[in-house]
């Protein structure tokens, strides 16, 4: 037998002859219980990491005298006015003169409302421009009662439409405040 | 009749292996995770299609939720020195074992006088304490020292700019984001990360 025996060898006498027993033990649920914490720690730690939108804003002119007005063609601008309660009323072109079919109009967020509208008019403004540099400019315009997530929504909507230019723009005529808070 | 006896085949296989490398990767898994710190100001972000991810680094995060705000800076060499320059600005000291702790902080939102009293609190104790939210108003703008000193310490320590993000609840009124987006651009940080779910594709 090629078994090291480690007795004192004092005694020749009585040899204890342990029992021989099984070495290979049994891993499946060792297996199972280390896949398992493998998966939640793979999903935990990919899936932690918060999304984020990249924001881009103009420069803020400190002396209000000094603006410089930029001016564009309004038939190229679309302005999304944002309300309460969700409320979203866009105009193309200007306010007193709309373009044709570019009246004030209320929409829902989403796929079937003003993304339809953002696709159909960026659609036209490139047929009515002809140059692909000079697509559509879209005029947001959060009111003092919209929330943040009207404004995520918005801007999303910019994304998924892939609008050129858009700029978020503070302030409000009295006309366009008649027209969110009017019926 | 010779009979053909089968030979039995052992059904267990050898799981040695297969144990060990699972226990490897496990233990990688583990060690690279990071501990989700529980948020000082828990907010509903609002969803978007939009799938960057936010820099793990030389990032300052502004949580805005239910009009108060929050100011959570990463990085622990960072926040040291930002306590720093704040401590400085506004005449209140703070011994090194207070620094120590404030470097591995969750977001507060506390005037700069009383934070100590926040960085004494066991960190389980901290969520439990109404937060009054950083003073951002014109009389007393801690908010854009923060943001300003904290970018201070980021380009001292990482020699890099500082992003910021901004974290709001989805049912705050646009002129409380409005706010923070002015004290920011007030620093002629014009670009800057708004924070937001994961959206399904079908949106």
């Amino acid at each position: 037998m090629a078994e090291l025996n480690t007795d004192g060898g004092g005694d020749k006498g009585g040899k204890v002859r342990s029992k021989k027993q099984n070495a290979k033990v049994d891993l499946t649920a060792m297996v199972d219980l280390a896949f398992l914490l493998i998966t939640f720690f793979m999903l935990t730690t990919t899936l932690s990491k918060p999304q984020s939108m990249s924001l881009g804003l103009p420069d803020k002119e400190d002396d209000p005298n000094k603006k410089t007005d930029v001016k564009v063609d309004e038939n190229r601008t679309m302005t999304i006015l944002l309300g309460d309660n969700d409320k979203l009323v866009r105009y193309v072109g200007l306010l007193a003169t709309p373009v044709a079919g570019g009246t004030p109009k209320d929409f829902v967020y989403g796929k079937d409302g003003i993304r339809k509208e953002l696709i159909d008019r960026k659609k036209k403004v490139l047929e009515y421009t002809g140059n692909k540099e000079k697509g559509i400019i879209v005029i947001i315009k959060p009111s003092k009662k919209s929330n943040y997530r009207n404004l995520i929504d918005i801007l999303d909507e910019m994304a998924i439409v892939d609008v050129p230019t858009y700029a978020i723009v503070n302030d409000f005529t009295p006309e366009e405040t008649k027209l969110l808070e009017g019926k | 009749m010779a009979k053909i006896k089968m030979k039995k085949k052992s059904t267990s296989t050898d799981m040695t292996a297969m144990c060990d490398v699972a226990f490897l990767l496990l233990t990688f898994f583990i060690l690279t995770a990071t501990a989700k710190v529980p948020e000082a100001l828990p907010v509903d972000t609002p969803a978007s299609t939009v799938q960057t991810k936010l820099p793990e680094s030389d990032l300052a995060t502004i949580t805005i939720g239910k009009g108060k705000v929050f100011f959570d800076l990463k990085g622990r060499e960072v926040r040291k020195r930002a306590l720093e320059l704040m401590g400085e600005k506004y005449g209140v000291t703070f011994t090194q074992e207070e620094m120590d702790k404030f470097a591995l902080m969750e977001g507060f939102g506390v005037p700069i006088q009383s934070l100590s009293q926040i960085i004494a609190l066991k960190s389980a104790d901290r969520n439990k304490v109404e937060q009054p939210g950083v003073p951002k108003d014109s009389l007393d703008n801690q908010l854009k020292e923060w943001i300003y000193n904290s970018r201070i310490a980021n380009i001292e320590t990482n020699d890099k700019e500082l992003q910021i993000a901004i974290k709001g609840d989805a049912k705050e009124e646009y002129p409380a984001i409005k706010k923070v987006m002015d004290i920011l651009q007030d620093q002629k940080i014009n670009s800057f990360s708004l924070v937001t779910g994961l959206r399904g594709k079908d949106f």
